[in-house]
């Protein structure tokens, strides 16, 4: 890695104009067997997976609640011709992802097993330490290109902060990735010891929208389509960007650097509009909050890009880039599902190329320290 | 534009499709029902391969709960985000008046019309007995 950073960045960037690297912070792995994972595992919850299945609220063994668009919400393309689920074959990912695209770095997000939903809090600590452990074991030591991020469940703080210590001492991972949707919304105090703990590793947190946790994915509650609930991402981002920071966590923690990933960033400009206005309305309820939340937003919050919007005119991408700010926007795939973004073709608005510098590349960098 | 012959009917199998390099373009010729259909192999969305796409039918729904199913197979399912697009004309039921794929005309010939026509390709091995797939471009 060293040899990345020693490198004069300027002249590299000069040579970047024809040629610009992608760091992409979202790359689905996944895993090919059980057994894959389970030598990760203590015996007692290797049984229990193979017994009780991942988690209560989603239906038997083996099974998603259902295709979500397409098999297991995969590209059609991305069946590995191995055999196994679309993300669990490296050789693969390389030659259909990682080279084709010029990827620097590829940032892992595993979703398998429903790790964040777990609500036998044991069980859900024992996958998400597998889950750490095989990131390295078959994904990041395999090929250097994908940084592992520390999957923490935040509803067992104890068991998270354990965690993220153990995996810091490994000194590997780039992130901690905590749950989207977990038992309280993210601001609630009972989750600082994990903000805490990652503001003084210099680990930015990473929050990864979807998944099942308990609640019905929007305020309005379940929703009848796939569609509907894909919606619902943009609503759970915006929930747990206001509650992040009128609960005080940027004021509290100055440090700490908060990823929303996969929530596209569409939704953002009319979210903390809101929250500005309100704030003035009603300063005295949140007294804890030194500024306006706009500004909580803009220096403590990055947003990946995917899914992308895509208004009728180009002229509306162009200005809710602007309004976000091309150095809080970083690129992400979502490779291999179905919703996938080029980095060559995603984005219907011209660039320019400090902006494509920026958002493909370089705030990504800076952010992960790569 | 020239003909191209690229394969013989039975080269692809109903229901399945097959990628030919045309002219420096990935052509993707289907066969659905009988009949044989040409299409850049590009989503004019992001790109996608369309010969990994989904062949689905038209389905409608005249009210709220009334579902009707109609040119079964004729209608492309983009592998990636699911735009769908008509075989025959290439045209996006998503946002019909500003996205098409580029379609091209697809005639099927008998060998014995082919050794009669100017367009045999030298290289191309022509049995009479088979019956070939010529692609417009
Ligand atoms: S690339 Fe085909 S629908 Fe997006």
């Amino acid at each position: 890695m060293s040899d990345v950073i020693d490198r004069p960045i300027l002249a590299e960037e000069v040579a970047a104009q024809s040629r610009l690297r992608i760091i992409d912070c979202d790359v689905h792995p996944s895993i090919h067997a059980h057994s894959d994972i389970e030598q990760f595992m203590p015996k007692r919850w290797q049984e229990h997976l193979r017994t009780y299945g991942s988690h209560l609220r989603t239906p038997y063994i083996g099974t998603t609640p259902y295709p979500r668009s397409s098999p297991l919400i995969a590209r059609r393309d991305a069946w590995p011709p191995t055999g196994g689920p679309p993300g669990s074959d490296l050789d693969f990912m390389r030659k259909q992802h990682l080279d084709p695209l010029d990827i620097e770095y590829g940032i892992l997000q595993v979703l398998d097993l429903f790790i964040f939903s777990q609500q036998n809090l044991e069980f859900g600590a024992a996958i998400q330490r597998a889950i750490n452990d095989w990131q390295l074991a078959f994904w990041s030591d395999r090929e250097p290109r994908l940084k592992a991020s520390i999957l923490a469940g935040q509803d067992d703080t104890e068991f998270a902060i354990a965690e993220i210590e153990r995996c810091a001492k490994i000194g590997r991972y780039v992130q901690i990735n905590v749950c989207p949707r977990a038992n309280e919304p993210l601001g609630r105090r009972r989750y600082w010891p994990i903000y805490a703990r990652a503001q003084e590793l210099g680990l930015p947190l990473g929050i990864h929208v979807g998944g099942y946790g308990g609640h019905a994915p929007t305020g309005g509650g379940w929703p009848s389509y796939y569609v509907e609930e894909h919606q619902s991402n943009a609503h759970t981002m915006a929930a747990q960007l206001t509650s992040l920071v009128l609960e005080g966590v940027p004021e509290r923690f100055p440090n700490l650097k908060i990823v929303f990933i996969e929530g596209g960033f569409g939704w953002i400009p009319s979210a903390t509009w809101r929250m500005d206005r309100h704030f003035e309305a009603f300063r005295s309820e949140v007294p804890h909050l030194k500024r306006r939340p706009s500004e909580y937003v803009k220096e403590h919050f990055w947003f990946t890009t995917q899914p992308i919007d895509e208004p009728d005119e180009a002229k509306h991408l162009r200005s809710l880039i602007e309004w976000v700010g091309a150095d809080r926007l970083l690129f992400s795939s979502d490779y291999p599902h179905w919703d996938f973004d080029d980095p060559r073709y995603a984005f219907k608005t011209p660039l320019t190329e400090t902006e494509r510098r920026k958002i493909f590349n370089g705030n990504a960098r800076a952010l992960y320290k790569l | 534009m020239a003909r191209h012959i690229v394969a013989r009917t039975s080269d692809i199998p109903p229901g399945g499709n097959k990628v030919f390099g045309v002219e420096g373009r990935d052509i993707v010729v289907f066969h659905v029902n009988g009949e044989f259909f040409a299409l850049l192999n590009r989503c004019p969305h992001e790109g996608a391969p369309l010969a990994k796409a989904a062949c689905v039918a038209r389905l409608t729904s005249p009210e709220p709960g009334v579902y009707e199913r109609s040119r079964v197979g004729e209608l492309l399912r983009c592998p990636w985000h699911g735009w769908e697009f008509d075989m025959r004309s290439g045209q996006s039921w998503f946002d019909p008046k500003r996205v098409k794929v580029r379609s091209y005309p697809v005639a099927v010939e008998s060998g014995e019309e082919l050794q009669k026509g100017p367009y045999v390709a030298e290289t191309f091995p022509v049995h009479v007995e088979d019956n070939y797939v010529i692609v417009e471009v």
